[in-house]
C-alpha cells in the first residue's frame, strides 16, 4: 500500500520492523507450542461454521481494509505482468503480446538503466556513511542532557522537520543555500564568490545526504532513544561506583544495549539499498540535471508514466524489488550468522 | 532565588559519589536542602529546569560539554532559522527586502500584502482548498478503515493470522509506481480528487501502532462486556474507541500530515491545475521558480515574487506547525515509543 508519509519509508519500516521482529513473531511461536502440547486437548477448536457465527461482526470491520489492500496492494502487485508483456494503454492486459523475458533484456542494454543503477548505489553508500551515525550521536547527546526541560525543548525542534513535505524542505534548503539563496547572498555582499551547493552534479549526493540528515535525523533518533531507555540504570550506577569513567561505561555499557538496534537498522539500511527516495530526485532534477538525479525510480517514472513505454518502466520497477527483497533476506541471513536477532528469528530458536 | 539558599545541612557533596550512599537522584518533588551551585547555574535551572543529574554521574569535561552544547546550538540554529527567515521574509516590506538583498532576519514593518496577494489568487486559494479537503476526508476515511481492521485483528479471530501477515507484506514491497498508475487509471480515477485519498487510507504502520495500543486494553474487560451482551460492534463503540482517544489522535494526526504533504501521487495522478494541492503549488512557483506573475495569480498587481514566494512556503508550513505541538504531546506520552518497544 502506498505509503502516507512518502519520504519516511525506512523509518516506518525500521519502525514497524522493531515491533514485528522484535517481539510478536517469538510470541507467536510461543503460543503455537504451546496450543500444541497445552491447550489444544482442553478445547478442541471450533469449526469453520461456528466461528463464523461467532466472528462475523469482525469479519465485517475487516472488509474496508481488505478493499483497500486489494485494489491498492495486491492487484496492483498482479499488474506487474505487464513487464512481461508490449503493454499499450489501448490494450487490455490480458490481450497484451506476451514478450517472456525482452524487456529485462533491453532494461540491461540501456545506457540509461546502469546510469540509474550506478546513481543508486552511490547515493546510497554516501547516505549509509554520512546518515546513519548522525541520529545514534544525536541520541546519546540528548540522552546525555541531565535537564529535562532543555531535553525536551531540543527534542521537540529536531522532530518538526520530519513532519515537514519533500516539497517543502527542499524550498527552505533552496531558499538558503541556492544560488540567490540567503548564504550566497551573505558570501557576495561580503565580497566572497558564491557556491552552487544546489546545481553542482558532483557533490549531489553530499547534498542530498545533508537533506536527508537535516529532515529525518532527528526523528531517526527516537528509536535509539528507546533503546537507551531500556538501559537498566543500576548499570550505569555499580559501574561507576566500581570506578569506570565516563567513557568506560560508554563502551561496556551503553554500545552493548544499543547494538542489537544499531544492527536492526544497519540491515534494514543495507536491504532498501535500492530505495533512495523518489521526490527528492524529481524535486532536484532541473537543479542538478538528469545525469546526476537519475536514480531507479525515477528511472521507471520517466520511462513509464512520462515515455509510454509501460512495460519497461515496470519491468526496471520489478528488477529494483526483486533484488531489494533479496538484499533484505541476505543481510538478515548475516545478522543471524553475526548472533544478533535481525528483522525475524529463525525458526529454530 | 531566596528558596534556594534555606538552612544549610550537611550532606554529601555532588562531587564525592563514589560511594552507593550517594543521595538518590532528586527529583522534581525534592526541595534541595542546601545550594552551592555558581550563579550561571542557577540561572540555567531557572530556565530549563533542576538538573536531573544523577548523584553517581561526574559532570563532563569543559571540553565534552563545549562540543556537546555546540553540536546542540547548530543543530537548533539549522532548523530555527530557515523558517524564521522565510516567515519573516513573508511578512517583510518590499523595501526592506530591496535593501536586504531577499531575504530578512527581522520584518521591520511586517505587512500581509503578500498573503492578501496570493489569498487573492484563485489558484492558491483552490490548492489550499483542494489540500484542506484531502487533509479532512482523507484522514477521517483513513481512521475508519484503520481502526476497524486494528480492531478487528486485535483479537483471535478467524482469517485473523493470514490477514495480519497480509498486511505486514505491505510493509517490505510496494506494488511499483507504474501498476499503481494504471491501476488507479482503471478505477477511472485520474485526474479526480479521490485519486490523491483512496490510495493512501490504509498504511501499515498505522496499523501496526493502533493494533499493539487495542491488544493492550484488558481482555476481562471486553469479555465481560461480551457476557452483558453487548455485540462487537457495540464494544468497539463504546468501550474501546473512548479508551484509544490518545492513540486515535496521533495516528490521525500521522494521516493527516502525510495528506497535505502529498506531492507525488498529484504529480502521477493530476493534470488538471485546478485540481492541485498546495504542495504542487509550492513545487511549481518555489522549486522550479516560474515567477508568480501578476497575470497568474489573476490580480492586478503583485508584490515583488520573494515575499510572495515566502508566503506560498508559509502556507504550506503553517498547519503542520500548528498542528506538532499536538502530535508533540503524545511522543512524551509514549504512544508510539510504547508501540516501537512491542
Amino acid at each position: 500500500m502506498s505509503q502516507t508519509m512518502p519520504a519516511t519509508a525506512a523509518e516506518e519500516e525500521a519502525i514497524a520492523l522493531q515491533t514485528q521482529g522484535g517481539s510478536s513473531p517469538s510470541r507467536r511461536g510461543r503460543k503455537n507450542r504451546r496450543g500444541r502440547d497445552g491447550r489444544a486437548p482442553r478445547r478442541p477448536k471450533d469449526s469453520i461454521g461456528v466461528r463464523l457465527r461467532r466472528d462475523w461482526q469482525m469479519l465485517v470491520l475487516m472488509i474496508p481494509g481488505v478493499l483497500c489492500l486489494l485494489l491498492f496492494f495486491y492487484i496492483p502487485i498482479l499488474g506487474n505482468v505487464i513487464a512481461f508483456q508490449d503493454y499499450q494503454p489501448y490494450l487490455k492486459i490480458t490481450e497484451a503480446p506476451y514478450m517472456a523475458m525482452q524487456n529485462f533484456i533491453d532494461l540491461f542494454d540501456d545506457s540509461r538503466f546502469f546510469l540509474a543503477l550506478k546513481n543508486t548505489l552511490i547515493l546510497a553508500v554516501v547516505q549509509l556513511l554520512l546518515f546513519f551515525p548522525v541520529p545514534i550521536v544525536l541520541a546519546l547527546v540528548v540522552d546525555s542532557m541531565v535537564t529535562p526541560r532543555l531535553r525536551r525543548a531540543f527534542q521537540s525542534i529536531v522532530y518538526l522537520p520530519h513532519f515537514l513535505s519533500w516539497v517543502l524542505v527542499i524550498a527552505l534548503f533552496q531558499q538558503m543555500l541556492g544560488g540567490a539563496g540567503f548564504i550566497n547572498k551573505f558570501l557576495l555582499t561580503h565580497g566572497m564568490e558564491a557556491i552552487p551547493f544546489m546545481t553542482n552534479p558532483s557533490t549531489f549526493p553530499l547534498l542530498i545526504a545533508l537533506e536527508n540528515v537535516w529532515k529525518d535525523a532527528g526523528w531517526g533518533m527516537i528509536i535509539f532513544l528507546a533503546a537507551l531507555a531500556s538501559i537498566d540504570a543500576s548499570l550505569y550506577e555499580s559501574a561507576a561506583a566500581d570506578g569506570a569513567g565516563r567513557f568506560r561505561r560508554a563502551w561496556h555499557i551503553t554500545l552493548p544495549g544499543m547494538r542489537p538496534v544499531i544492527v536492526l537498522l544497519l540491515i534494514l539500511n543495507l536491504g532498501s539499498i535500492l530505495t533512495v527516495g523518489f521526490e527528492q530526485f524529481i524535486l532536484q532534477r532541473d537543479a542538478v540535471g538528469a545525469d546526476a538525479s537519475e536514480v531507479l525510480d525515477t528511472y521507471a517514472y520517466y520511462t513509464g508514466v512520462i515515455g509510454g513505454d509501460w512495460s519497461m518502466g515496470a519491468a526496471a520497477g520489478l528488477a529494483k524489488g526483486v533484488v531489494g527483497t533479496i538484499l533484505v533476506l541476505l543481510a538478515n541471513k548475516f545478522a543471524h550468522m553475526l548472533g544478533e536477532d535481525g528483522i525475524y528469528r529463525g525458526s529454530a530458536r | 532565588m531566596s528558596e534556594h539558599t534555606t538552612i544549610p545541612a550537611p550532606e554529601v557533596d555532588e562531587n564525592d559519589v563514589a560511594g552507593p550512599s550517594a543521595r538518590p537522584s532528586a527529583g522534581p518533588s525534592a526541595r534541595p536542602v542546601r545550594d552551592d551551585r555558581s550563579l550561571h547555574e542557577r540561572i540555567w535551572s531557572r530556565i530549563f529546569g533542576r538538573s536531573e543529574r544523577a548523584a553517581w554521574m561526574e559532570r563532563p569535561s569543559p571540553g565534552l560539554s563545549v562540543l556537546k552544547g555546540l553540536l546542540i546550538a547548530v543543530v537548533t540554529i539549522s532548523i530555527v532559522v530557515p523558517m524564521l527567515v522565510v516567515v519573516s521574509t513573508s511578512f517583510a516590506s518590499s523595501d526592506q527586502i530591496r535593501d536586504a538583498g531577499g531575504y530578512v532576519l527581522f520584518p521591520t514593518d511586517p505587512t500581509l500584502e503578500a498573503y492578501r496577494t496570493i489569498f487573492k489568487s484563485p489558484l492558491v486559494f483552490r490548492a489550499i482548498g483542494v489540500s484542506a479537503f484531502i487533509t479532512v476526508v482523507g484522514t477521517l476515511l483513513a481512521l475508519f478503515v484503520t481502526i476497524t481492521m486494528a480492531y478487528a485483528l486485535s483479537r483471535p479471530v478467524l482469517f485473523g493470522k493470514p490477514m495480519l501477515m497480509a498486511i505486514i507484506v505491505t510493509l517490505f514491497f510496494s506494488p511499483g509506481l507504474i501498476p499503481m498508475y494504471l491501476m488507479v487509471k482503471q478505477l477511472h480515477l485520474l485526474d479526480t480528487i479521490w485519486s490523491l485519498i483512496l490510495p493512501g487510507l490504509f498504511a501499515g504502520f498505522n496499523f501496526i501502532v493502533m493494533r499493539s495500543f487495542f491488544m493492550g486494553i484488558p481482555k476481562e474487560l471486553l469479555e465481560s462486556a461480551k457476557i452483558d451482551g453487548a455485540s462487537d460492534f457495540t464494544i468497539l463503540l463504546r468501550i474501546v474507541l473512548p479508551l484509544s482517544k490518545a492513540v486515535i489522535a496521533v495516528i490521525g494526526l500521522f494521516y493527516a500530515v502525510g495528506f497535505w504533504n502529498s506531492f507525488f501521487n498529484a504529480l502521477l495522478y493530476i493534470n488538471d491545475q485546478s485540481l492541485w494541492p498546495i504542495q504542487m503549488i509550492l513545487r511549481s512557483y518555489v522549486i522550479q521558480g516560474s515567477s508568480m506573475t501578476a497575470d497568474a495569480l489573476g490580480v492586478s498587481q503583485a508584490p515583488p515574487p520573494q515575499s510572495i514566494k515566502m508566503a506560498v512556503v508559509v502556507v504550506a508550513l503553517a498547519p503542520i506547525v500548528v498542528v506538532y505541538p499536538f502530535l508533540q504531546k503524545y511522543f512524551s506520552k509514549g504512544v508510539i515509543t510504547g508501540a516501537i518497544k512491542g
